[in-house]
């Protein structure tokens, strides 16, 4: 469905080939510095690419009308401003604007999606974290997209707000969507990802299934630790020795 | 539309004939001799000027605070009514004003040229300091270069003209005025109004703009285009009159729903609103000379820009999350 071919972006991203499948979630990882916000920002076509490309079924990204793309592709952004304070709903109703309608059904479904229908008429700036996350990815379904792409959108949540936001993300492959995000939390991408791409220095260490990409080898050679997954029910023993530490 | 904008209406219709009475003069009996034509000739284009002006800094204040996502921003303070000044002050000084649309064409390029530098300098994600430091900048830059053309003034004559026009008022205005800036204001609002979506889109930040299809290029065209039309024809007309596009748009944002795009509109009626109110209350007083409307709105307006800030200090109430 989208694909990156030979991406760049100056320093900050080098030649990263990758497929992004409908109806699977791909989670970028790395270390800091790596260049997962500027590959995600290069799909979301916020960002044109110094070299190579991004397609959407075979179209490149910075050659489709803005509003097509963005038809197509709902991008939230990491640590996702809200300037004024807004009711929920006309935050949802946000997402509507590629569409220059203000049709009701995708707002109310987004939603309730986000189980987030009795928030609806509250402002904002009255909501906890966890509702607040809820509520913006709300803003990114409205316009029905046929990809999410969200960066770090579990950035200052709690484990169980973690938990939650996870499988309101892994609901929206059952609809076909694509969704890739962008986790620190190497057990969360294990768990919730269909896809890893683990990205080092703006290059591309991996591309796969969970347990291959986020290898042993490929930990040590991405983040020096050394570190292996325990299987399910999940969980990561971090041995002490971090290279440099 | 929705109420607050019809209570708008209403409220402006209400004022508009208010406004004709009120003077140093009342005016109730209509048959007394020359009473239609001060009213016609004199108060009619006064208060129609002043709903002009008024809603040209109400729709550039709100479209600025919704461009920068900055509560803070004004046309005034940031320098873009010093810029349209500066500019008018120059064709003062090379005796262009007399001639007709010299001046308004000074004028709109001096404020288009102020905010367009303002957005380069700090607009769009340069934080709400950078943007008030740069403002502030152009402010005095411009302010600095207006005193330089003063100090410069050919005569004495040319030197009173110039410093009583910067007090901004609208004494002595004739229809020639309202023909002047009431086209290039609405269009100014037009154009204003054309970028509401895009503001809407920028309360999620700039990026998420983007990633809307907002064209980022295509807005800041359309602000300096619209802030150039109202304030540089606002300016043109009655010189600098502060702080409406600052309090405007705060006074009306908690009877809307706090979209940016939800703010143009009634901003510009209310702006016009409180011109034309504060002007006929001004009019009216029993002083010796005419308090300027400029100096009389900046008297109001600052202590409301302190309140705004210690609100701000305090970590809420501006409509921010």
């Amino acid at each position: 469905m989208m694909e990156a071919i030979n991406l760049s972006l100056g320093e900050r991203l080098r030649g990263v080939s990758a497929q992004i499948a409908e109806g699977q979630v791909t989670a970028i990882c790395g270390p800091n510095g790596a260049g997962k916000s500027t590959l995600i920002r290069l799909l979301a076509g916020v960002l044109k690419p110094t070299d190579g490309e991004a397609l959407l079924d075979g179209v490149r990204l910075d050659e489709m009308p803005a509003r097509a793309r963005a038809r197509a592709i709902g991008y939230l952004p990491q640590e996702p401003q809200i300037a004024w304070d807004l009711s929920v709903r006309n935050l949802v109703s946000l997402g509507r604007l590629p569409h220059g309608d203000l049709r009701a059904e995708p707002v109310e479904a987004a939603m309730a999606a986000m189980a987030l229908d009795e928030f609806a008429d509250r402002p904002v700036s009255t909501l906890s974290g966890g509702e607040r996350a809820r509520a913006l990815l709300a803003r990114v379904l409205a316009g029905e997209p046929r990809a999410i792409l969200a960066d770090e959108p579990f950035a200052a949540l709690d484990l169980a707000h973690q938990a939650s936001l996870a499988r309101h993300l892994r609901t929206q492959t059952d609809n076909g969507r694509a969704v890739v995000v962008v986790v620190h939390d190497l057990a969360l991408a294990h768990n919730l990802a269909d896809r890893v791409i683990l990205l080092k220095e703006g290059g591309l260490l991996a591309e796969g299934a969970p347990p291959e990409a986020l290898s042993t080898a490929n930990l040590h050679a991405a983040f020096g630790i050394q570190a292996r997954w325990l299987g399910e029910p999940g969980a990561w023993v971090l041995s002490h020795s971090i290279d440099g530490a | 539309m929705n109420r607050s904008v019809i209570a708008l209406i209403a409220l402006l219709l209400l004022a508009i004939p208010l406004s004709l009475v009120a003077g140093r003069a009342w005016i109730f009996d209509l048959d007394r001799p020359d009473a239609l034509l001060i009213i016609a000739e004199l108060r009619l284009p006064r208060a129609l000027l002043a709903v002009t002006v008024g809603a040209g800094l109400g729709a550039a204040g709100a479209a600025m605070q919704g461009y920068l996502r900055n509560p803070l921003a004004d046309p005034g303070l940031f320098g873009i009514a010093p810029g349209a000044a500066l500019g008018a002050v120059l064709s003062f000084s090379f005796g262009f004003a007399a001639s007709g649309w010299l001046l308004p064409i000074f004028t709109l390029v001096g404020a288009g040229g102020a905010m367009a530098l303002l957005a380069l300098l700090a607009g769009r994600g340069g934080g709400i300091a950078l943007f008030t430091l740069a403002g502030l900048m152009i402010a005095s830059l411009a302010g600095a270069l207006t005193s330089l053309v003063i100090s410069l003034a050919p005569n004495p004559w040319a030197l009173s003209e110039i410093v009583t026009w910067l007090m901004g008022a609208l004494t002595d205005r004739s229809w020639a005025d309202v023909a002047l800036a009431a086209p290039l204001t609405l269009a100014g609002i037009a154009v204003l109004a054309l970028a509401a979506p895009a503001l809407d889109a920028l309360t999620l930040g700039e990026d998420a703009a983007r990633s809307m299809g907002v064209n980022m290029d295509r807005v800041l065209t359309l602000l300096v285009i619209g802030v150039g039309l109202t304030i540089g024809s606002g300016v043109a007309v009655a010189g600098i009159i502060g702080f409406v596009g600052l309090m405007v748009p705060h006074i009306v944002r908690p009877f809307t729903d706090r979209r940016p795009s939800s703010l143009i509109v009634p901003s510009a009626l209310a702006g016009g609103l409180l011109v034309l109110v504060a002007d006929s209350v001004l009019r009216a007083l029993p002083l010796v000379s005419e308090l300027r409307l400029g100096i009389a709105l900046s008297l109001i307006g600052a202590p409301f820009f302190l309140w705004l800030l210690l609100r701000l200090r305090r970590g809420g109430g501006l409509g921010l999350t």
